[in-house]
């Protein structure tokens, strides 16, 4: 271990040419540095814009449904991976920032650019609850598995609250919360614009916006974890004991960690819930909660890099299983986090990065 | 009169919230106090008793003779689990919780695909009995007195038994326990196992009142956990006075606003507590110990 920082620590020293915060984009925290992941990165960016023009409509729409979910899982990278703290409520947030876009938007429509509002105040209300939830847990020293459970209680009573809203006295405004059901009818995401609003159906338009999202926060995530404060995060995760004993608050880092991973996963229930323009309690429960623990757990959930790769591989071997029934796909999903928790604990990529960092320098060490 | 029937009725709820929470809650407290893993598919082994009990009871089989299977089944289920999976998890506890939650989701789906969404259940038995003149489920109140009674009987297992003794040195100082000849893999089985059957247990004994769905044990999963929680670490003197405690505020909001309050107030206690006593009712009641 080590040897390994001493390289890191030369990776991230600065070479006079990139201002100081794009610097932090290549810095100790994150798997994937070097001139060969760049160059690896914009390919992939590369391919990624050119997709929509090879493949077909139903193709482009469901990588765009794929991006939604995206999000969640790089908040519960920092949230679970980065600082250490086991979050199994990421699906609560994720209903209550979709609910609240649907409320919005049912109430006020799409017009005058409505829906981005809906998006940011969907956003705003998980980070309001991530934050009210994460000071009594947080300042309340909770930790380990407590944490957990206390965590995942809430999104099952939040879910059970949902799924019991089914009669006609449980609408706030003129949006239904549909109980079971679920709520529908909201417009999707909705850009004012000169000549006529444009629209964001399931198509190539939403999937440039979602790439672009995508792509941004991912960055963003990157100089995040590798700045001061992603370093005191991991510092957190390794030792609180000793984190707090150099004196830092770790309540604080521990908190906003949490609100801006739970804002994550706020901003993958309001892209769903535009997306589909449907939510419902089954997107919070049991087995919805296990989802975003599978994909982050299965790519590497220390990494942003191995997150976002893993998530999108695990939705797509997801999806093609429920072709057999989702209780199938479910069953699988199950057996990949046992085996992967049990063999593989880092997760398959930085487990396979491993691998062949170990094969490399063997090969070095021979010529 | 009327008093006397306003106190029953007050006595009645608490009791069934009692019963519930410490039925629900004592085979993950098992397992917790025990051995510290949180075991994310305890609703699993309370499913896999409701089945077995409800599947050997439509048999024709005696009703307290199939609960009993229904328990062994599950603890059969959870020393399987324990000898394949778990055992490799003792030194990850965060691991062991995510692990679980995957077993979990094996076990439920599983059953969706074998069995199907729904099976038949059975009548809750005993009947009814009144009390100035409201009646009342006689099952729930036998049940009262199982929860009683396990209680004690689980006391005298880990307190006056060879096998209790083993356990606890094992659970304690696990090298010592080696040296001095216990075969600490086959505690750590016996001891989950025991969790998994209490687990099956109280899916037995609730079956009889339940719909029978392979997702049921969800409907146990936030009460176990909450009392888990407030409880603490030790067994006895955390999940009983915790379960007390908790059926107090759950009876009371439940009669008054339903169901779905009576588990929020559970929540909201469940972080009260943890804010004032860090380490669980038991960890405050034993401060002085240490």
């Amino acid at each position: 271990m080590g040897m390994l920082q001493r390289e890191d620590l030369k990776a991230s020293r600065p070479d006079g040419r990139m201002p100081g915060w794009l610097r932090l984009i290549n810095g100790p925290q994150t798997l994937g540095r070097g001139p060969l992941f760049w160059i690896v990165f914009a390919l992939t960016i590369g391919a990624a814009v050119v997709y929509p023009a090879f493949a077909d409509a139903w193709s482009v729409g469901n990588t765009a449904y794929f991006f939604c979910w995206v999000f969640m899982a790089l908040g519960l990278s920092l949230i679970w991976g980065y600082a250490g703290s086991l979050s199994f409520g990421q699906t609560a947030f994720f209903g209550l920032a979709g609910y609240t876009y649907g409320v919005v938007t049912i109430n006020f429509g799409a017009a005058y650019g409505l829906t981005i509002v809906g998006v940011l105040l969907g956003v705003g209300m998980s980070c309001l609850g991530a934050a009210v939830l994460g000071y009594i847990l947080f300042y309340g020293r909770i930790s380990g598995v407590f944490l957990g459970i206390v965590t995942l209680s809430t999104t099952l009573v939040f879910a059970t609250f949902m799924a019991q809203t089914a009669g006609s006295q449980w609408a706030i405004g003129d949006a239904r919360l549909g109980g079971d059901n679920g709520m529908t009818g909201m417009p999707p995401l909705t850009i004012p614009w000169a000549g006529g609003d444009i629209a964001l159906y399931s198509g190539v338009p939403l999937y440039y916006l979602l790439l672009a999202m995508l792509v941004i926060c991912y960055l963003g995530l990157r100089v995040l974890v590798n700045s001061r404060f992603g370093n005191v995060l991991v510092a957190i995760r390794e030792n609180p004991h000793r984190a707090e004993m150099l004196g830092y608050d770790i309540r604080r880092y521990q908190l906003i960690a949490f609100v801006i991973g739970s804002g994550l996963a706020g901003l993958s229930g309001v892209l769903y819930t535009a997306w589909g323009q449907y939510i419902s309690p089954s997107n919070m429960d049991l087995a919805a909660a296990a989802l975003p623990i599978i994909w982050v757990a299965v790519g590497g959930r220390k990494d942003l890099t191995a997150t976002l790769v893993g998530t999108l591989v695990v939705l797509g071997i997801f999806q093609n299983l429920t072709i057999f029934g989702s209780y199938y796909a479910f069953v699988i999903m199950g057996l990949l986090l046992v085996i992967v928790v049990v063999f593989l604990p880092e997760g398959l990529i930085p487990g396979l990065v491993k691998f062949f960092g170990r094969f490399r320098k063997r090969k070095e060490g021979m010529s | 009169m009327e008093y006397i029937h306003l106190a029953f009725t007050a006595f009645y709820q608490f009791g069934d919230a009692f019963a519930f929470l410490v039925l629900s809650a004592m085979g993950l407290a098992v397992i917790f106090g025990m051995m510290g893993i949180i075991n994310l598919a305890h609703g699993e082994f309370i499913m896999c008793g409701a089945y077995v009990t409800v599947a050997t009871a439509r048999l024709g089989v005696p009703l307290p003779i199939a609960m009993l299977c229904g328990s062994l089944a599950a603890g059969i289920l959870g020393i399987v689990l324990e000898r394949t999976i778990i055992h490799r998890l003792y030194h990850r506890p965060l691991d062991s919780i995510v692990a679980t939650w995957g077993i979990s989701l094996i076990l439920t789906q599983g059953t969706l695909i074998v069995l199907g969404s729904s099976m038949a259940g059975i009548s809750t038995p005993l009947g009814s009995f009144s009390v100035g003149g409201y009646s009342y489920s006689t099952y729930r109140m036998v049940l009262l007195g199982v929860a009683v009674l396990l209680l004690i009987g689980l006391y005298v297992l880990f307190h006056h038994t060879t096998f209790g003794i083993h356990s606890r040195a094992t659970i304690q100082a696990p090298h010592m326990a080696k040296a001095a000849g216990i075969d600490t893999g086959r505690m750590y089985s016996l001891t989950f196992g025991l969790g998994a059957a209490l687990a099956g247990l109280a899916g037995a004994l609730y079956a009889p009142t339940i719909s029978i769905v392979p997702t049921l044990g969800a409907n146990f999963l936030v009460e176990s956990f909450v009392t888990v929680v407030v409880g603490g670490a030790d067994v006895f003197l955390g999940t009983a006075p915790a379960a007390a405690t908790l059926a107090v505020i759950k009876a009371f909001l439940t009669g008054w606003q339903g169901q779905l309050m009576g588990q929020v107030g559970l929540l909201i206690t469940v972080m009260v507590v943890i804010r004032i006593l860090p380490q669980g009712l038991s960890g405050w009641l034993l401060k002085g110990r240490t």
